[in-house]
């Protein structure tokens, strides 16, 4: 950990910027050689679809970043999505109005994110396991509430209003509000005191407790957050669709973490921007739906977003055990291949500042 | 001087305590799973015929083999959440190898399962300890990349049993003086993979790796092939899981053990294997598989609507960690007051 500390800062502005150059670049490249190989792609059409496709990966994507940013991760994203969904359902077929449904399941999405934050800050559980955890008991929770039943039809307007376009162009009437929440994200982690302290806790999170940072609280908030979205996910995919089934958005998990490190961002916490965030959403989605359009069949999707979701952090420590090559002949008995991760996920670190924290 | 004798006398405490703990987590494993098939026997006699607990032992043998090899990878500070793909691709790989070429010897064929599981294995292990990616992108990608082969080599087919050959599927459910075959082969198993960890130095080095890593690098452990060799045994016990799943099943399609990873993590979490590495036993592990397999088989005995086993699955989980670390403050606590009183 310390040798890691040690070392890192030294190259590390350089080698982010140039994996997010990297990324943005990757991603106009696929666009570009995609429309121009696929027939369909580079279509209106499929442009709106595209966009459509890619709203949820987007959104969840946004704080899971944060999360993962401050060095923890929240693996229950997709379930969330999958039990507010069913909720929305179960509510839906009890007669209640959309106008009453769709704040509470941003509420419900909000509060099984603050189970997940309590877990992880309050009694000082490792996120990775919680998450584990809760992604199987919000997904069975969502089975207890719909078993293998499916509600539909739900208000035209809204179904309608959420598949639309704006002016009936081809830019779908999500764009502006996601908009607004990507720049909001931005905002708060690239210009706020509050996003410093995310990196800072990502970083090293006993010396960020030490300089006065509320690591606990934030997190615990982070959690929140990450829930609402994924409440408010649960609604988009539920009208899209117009279905809610306890299987929605199975798997999504996957597709936002993978998107999340191949934007750039460090799953051992303190590095990463958003800007690489959204390009690895777009370049990922836009991947999946060039295949598809492509006819590559949906079992070589799943192939490719997990190889890439390797390649994403084994590119960047290969580089940089390459680089460091001639320095490790400096240091003898150094860790062979520079920055020396624990296997098991992020928080090597956290321990003492739960203690710091919790045992007051 | 006084400054380590003291901190080896607080290990050793610290050890006796941490011994009682695991201990007790076992006793209070054997005292749930009493009172569960207790109370589901009451409500229904049937539930202890020698028939169902045959079916038990049956589904408890795949949870405990693959959970074997997922003791030894998150004792070493990992995880591997790939389990289920690899015994998916094992599976569905053995039946159709089995089918393809009808007079192949079924040793042989359940030789090539388990080495698509190592094979598997291998791959995660070399990523995870060469390529310095954490384990749980690391698994998490495979996960998909295994599951995502099954269905391109499966493309929608399936093994139907009458593809199979009579031996195999006999294998499956052969008894040895009424126990099911596989169940013993999971137990060989588990006591292959208990006395390892225990006494073998490469599984003591296991657990150092998972306390402290950096501790372990500079004692000189070698720390990647100890995790490759982890990793390798956790994908090949999911490929034997495989050989075994298609005997057992003999209709096999892609999906085969769809969604097992976290029945896995589940066993491992509540037999008290701590998810950040370095204890627990697998024996522990195996008394959580057993009490998983027990709640899934007693529920709808006891009524209970199937469609609860998931989120129960996911509430034990959170409850055996949430357990972990009151347990662990506590120990933490009375080491402080039995230090001051040394002292």
């Amino acid at each position: 950990m310390s040798a890691e500390a040690d070392r890192r800062p030294l190259r590390l502005p350089r080698r982010l910027a140039g994996w997010d150059a990297a990324v943005v670049l990757l991603t106009v490249l696929t666009l570009a050689v995609a429309s121009g190989a696929v027939d369909e792609f580079g279509t209106t059409r499929n442009a709106t679809f595209l966009i459509l496709d890619l709203a949820p990966v987007l959104l969840l994507a946004l704080p899971m970043t944060l999360i993962v940013v401050s060095g923890e991760i929240d693996l229950s994203v997709a379930s969330t999505v999958g039990l507010t969904s069913a909720l929305m359902g179960e509510l839906w077929a009890g007669g209640w109005p959309l106008e009453t449904i769709v704040p509470l399941a941003v509420l419900a999405g909000a509060v099984l994110g603050a189970f997940n934050g309590l877990l992880v800050t309050f009694l000082g559980l490792p996120s990775l396991a919680v998450t584990i955890g809760t992604l199987a008991l919000y997904r069975g929770l969502a089975y207890v509430l719909l078993g293998d039943t499916a509600v539909a039809d739900f208000a035209r307007d809204y179904t309608r209003w959420t598949i639309g376009s704006l002016g009936g162009g081809w830019v779908p009437n999500v764009v502006p509000p996601i908009l607004l929440l990507v720049v909001l994200f931005a905002l708060v982690l690239h210009a706020t005191p509050v996003g410093r302290s995310i990196f800072a806790m990502g970083a090293n999170d006993t010396a960020a407790a030490f300089a006065g940072v509320p690591v606990e609280r934030t997190k615990f908030w982070l959690y929140v957050v990450s829930g609402a979205v994924a409440g408010l996910v649960g609604v988009y995919w539920t009208l899209r669709y117009s279905t809610a089934r306890a299987d929605n958005a199975e798997g999504l998990e996957l597709t936002v973490v993978a998107a999340v490190l191949l934007g750039g961002v460090s799953i051992y916490g303190g590095r990463g921007t958003l800007l690489g965030v959204v390009a690895g959403v777009v370049l990922l989605t836009s991947l999946q739906n060039a295949l598809r359009l492509a006819k590559v069949s949906a079992d070589a999707l799943t192939v490719v977003t997990g190889t890439l979701l390797i390649l994403s952090v084994l590119l960047p420590n290969l580089a940089a055990a390459l680089r460091a090559r001639p320095r490790r002949r400096a240091l003898p008995p150094a860790a062979p291949g520079g920055p020396a991760p624990p296997p098991a996920a992020p928080p090597p670190a956290p321990e003492p500042t739960r203690r710091d924290g919790s045992t007051p | 001087m006084t400054a380590a004798e003291g901190s080896s006398g607080n290990r050793r405490g610290g050890a006796v305590l941490l011994d009682a703990v695991l201990h007790f987590r076992a006793l209070g494993l054997v005292v749930v799973l009493v009172a569960l098939v207790g109370s589901t026997w009451l409500a229904n006699s049937r539930f202890l015929s020698a028939q169902s607990i045959r079916d038990i032992l049956l589904a408890t043998a795949l949870t405990l083999l693959l959970a074997c090899g997922m003791t030894m990878v998150v004792v070493g500070r990992g995880i591997d959440l790939s389990v289920a793909s690899v015994l998916g691709l094992s599976a569905f790989g053995t039946a159709t190898v089995l089918r393809d070429h009808p007079g192949l010897p079924v040793p042989l064929a359940a030789l090539v399962g388990v080495a698509i599981g190592a094979a598997c294995g291998a791959v995660n292990g070399v990523v995870i300890a060469y390529g310095r990616v954490p384990a749980l992108v690391a698994t998490l990608g495979t996960l998909y990349v295994f599951r995502g082969l099954v269905y391109f080599l499966a493309g929608g087919s399936r093994v139907n049993a009458g593809e199979l050959p009579r031996s195999f599927l006999d294998f499956g459910t052969a008894r040895v003086l009424g126990v099911p075959w596989l169940f013993l082969i999971a137990v060989l198993v588990l006591l292959v993979v208990g006395e390892f960890l225990r006494r073998h130095r490469a599984g003591r080095d296991l657990y150092a790796i998972g306390s402290h890593e950096e501790a372990a690098r500079l004692a000189g452990l070698p720390i990647p092939s100890r995790l490759l060799l982890a990793y390798v045994v956790s994908g090949t016990l999911a490929g034997l899981g495989g050989v075994l799943y298609a005997a057992r099943y003999g209709t096999v399609d892609a999906s085969a053990g769809y969604g097992m990873e976290l029945d896995i993590v589940a066993a491992v979490v509540v037999g008290g294997v701590a998810i950040f590495g370095g204890s627990g036993s697998v024996y522990g592990a195996a008394l959580g598989a057993l009490l998983l397999t027990v709640i899934n088989n007693a529920l709808p005995v006891l009524g209970v609507d199937p469609f609860w086993q998931r989120a129960v699955v996911g509430a034990l989980i959170i409850a055996a960690i949430a357990l972990d670390r009151l347990v662990a403050r506590r120990v933490a606590t009375s080491l402080r007051w039995g230090d001051a009183h040394v002292r």
